[in-house]
């Protein structure tokens, strides 16, 4: 589904990528790990084509899609969630889902997934709480009707009750199958019950790789340890 | 009475001017941060158009209503020129911005000159426009009258455009997050370009308004250009009710300052209370409030 090819990327001649190959399978799900400023978010703009490579490629269903602006890349199938439960906060969050389609329909099935956005449908974004700005963020995304779902650090700031519904909705959408999922996430525990495979970024390199499951989390802790 | 409605309603339509111009600059400048100094001659350029549409429809009573399609057409194509030509190529450089779009404006101010005479040219008035009523005392003309309901026009057009349509929607999207606009799926190149168009289009518009008035002059930009800026600083940028109470609230200050001093006197006097106003509220009139994270 999209394979990062010897992707080196940064900003202005800071290099914060170096030679980083991941590859997230048809309907599967990978998570990316490591500590802050490793180069996670960096990855994923690579990804999504908000940052310009360096060198190396981006391919999306085999196909070279590095210089590929993230407008397009959407109409493809690549639906993002950016870090900091990002929304349009001047637009209500009705406008904001409305941004992506006017179906109701559409509308209605995001919706049965956050039931909790349907009394604040014209409330101001800005004016949301961060778990309610979450909500609204993947809700958003989901009407773009991805087949590649990214997701940068969606339980991040948080409070915990919301953060469980969240995590029951990212799960959700892990198993679903027709879905690939690519997510950024400090929880470890989480992010490693969520997908089936891993890769451990750090300062801009792969460090380990390998697949869930039995092990798998005391492997990325150990991989992570300082 | 006459001492006080006079400068009311000559102030109020001023004011209506200003907020046409105003609303395009609001777009440009209050929503995608383009300093443009060239949308003076935008203003220009609906003059002249409406100058150019009374030589080829000399049937006056219809020729300004052709006038004001043509001339959101011509100055819009103008902005989208610039756009495209120039100013894409600077986004996130509003020095060079400013700079390059000063030239631009001396050199449509040039060939203005040069193709239609440094003079000027007068634009007649529909008859259906030649007339006054009477309010206290002051003949107030229907042409002032014109002024405030294109302006109203104008005013409400944007605002369903910007509300109501998918289009308006993708605008305000990406002057609120250019990237996460992206990855929503918005072109955020074309909504630049068409944005362009729109906000010269309306100065355009305001240049029909002010040929009614003054007729056609080659700088007649520059009579307005500051003072938009004005106003949609003072109202807050990225707020149209901001620009509008702003535009007639600096429309109506002048006409009372020029009526007790003079003219050059109460440009000198309404900026000296703006940058007071702007000392005392650096957000303009309006400014947008979030609760947290934007």
């Amino acid at each position: 589904m999209l394979e990062l090819r010897d992707v080196t990327a940064g900003y202005g001649r800071t290099r914060v990528l170096e030679n980083v190959s991941i590859e997230v399978p048809e309907g599967g799900a990978v998570a990316i790990m490591g500590h802050n400023g490793a180069g996670k978010t960096t990855l994923l703009r690579v990804a999504v084509g908000l940052l310009p490579v360096m060198s190396g490629q981006v391919l999306l269903d085999g196909e070279d899609v590095t210089r590929l602006r993230p407008n397009k890349r959407v109409r493809r199938g690549v639906g993002y969630v950016p870090q900091g439960q990002l929304c349009f906060p001047q637009m209500t969050t009705l406008e904001n889902l409305q941004l992506v389609s006017t179906d109701r329909v559409e509308i209605d099935g995001v919706l049965g997934t956050f039931p909790a956005l349907v009394e604040l449908l014209s409330r101001r974004a800005g004016l949301l709480s961060g778990g309610q700005r979450q909500q609204l963020a993947i809700a958003r995304t989901l009407l773009t009707k991805p087949r590649l779902l990214i997701l940068d650090e969606p339980t991040e700031g948080i409070q915990p009750n919301v953060v469980a519904e969240i995590e029951a909705v990212i799960a959700a959408l892990t198993t679903r199958g027709d879905l690939s999922v690519l997510l950024v996430e400090q929880h470890v525990g989480f992010a490693l019950r969520s997908t089936g495979s891993y890769y451990v970024l750090e300062s801009g390199r792969i460090t380990s790789n390998g697949t869930g499951g039995a092990g798998a989390l005391e492997a990325v802790r150990a991989a992570m340890a300082v | 009475m006459d001492a006080f409605t006079t400068p009311l309603l000559a102030g109020t339509a001023t004011g209506a001017l200003l907020l046409i111009a105003a609303l395009g600059l609001a777009l440009t400048f209050g929503q995608m941060g383009v300093i443009n100094m060239a949308h003076g001659e935008f203003l220009m350029a609906g003059a002249y158009t409406t100058y150019l549409t009374q030589q080829v429809v000399t049937n006056t009573d219809v020729s300004i209503l052709v006038a004001l399609p043509a001339a959101f057409l011509v100055a819009g194509s103008l902005g989208l020129l610039l756009e495209v030509a120039i100013i894409s190529w600077m986004y996130r450089r509003p020095l060079d911005t400013l700079l390059v779009t000063v030239g631009v404006s001396l050199l449509l101010q040039q060939l203005a000159k040069d193709v239609f005479g440094a003079q000027g040219d007068p634009v007649q008035t529909p008859g259906w426009l030649d007339g006054f009523i009477d309010v206290f005392g002051y003949h107030w003309p229907y042409r002032q009258m014109f002024t405030i309901l294109l302006a109203v026009a104008a005013l409400v057009g944007l605002g369903l455009l910007l509300k109501y349509t998918a289009y308006g929607r993708q605008i305000r999207a990406t002057v609120q997050n250019r990237d996460l606009a992206e990855t929503m799926g918005v072109s955020t190149r074309t909504i630049d370009r068409v944005t362009f168009f729109v906000g010269s289009g309306l100065a355009g518009v305001g240049g029909v308004a002010v040929s009614l008035i003054s007729g056609t002059n080659p700088n007649l930009g520059t009579t307005y250009i500051i003072s938009a800026f004005l106003v949609v600083v003072a109202g807050g940028l990225g707020q149209l009710k901001g620009t509008v109470i702003a535009a007639f609230a600096v429309g109506i200050v002048t006409a009372f300052f020029t009526d007790w001093f003079s003219s050059s006197m109460a440009q000198v006097f309404t900026f000296a209370l703006v940058v007071i106003f702007l000392q005392l509220k650096p957000q303009g009139l309006f400014t947008v409030r979030t609760r947290g994270l934007a």
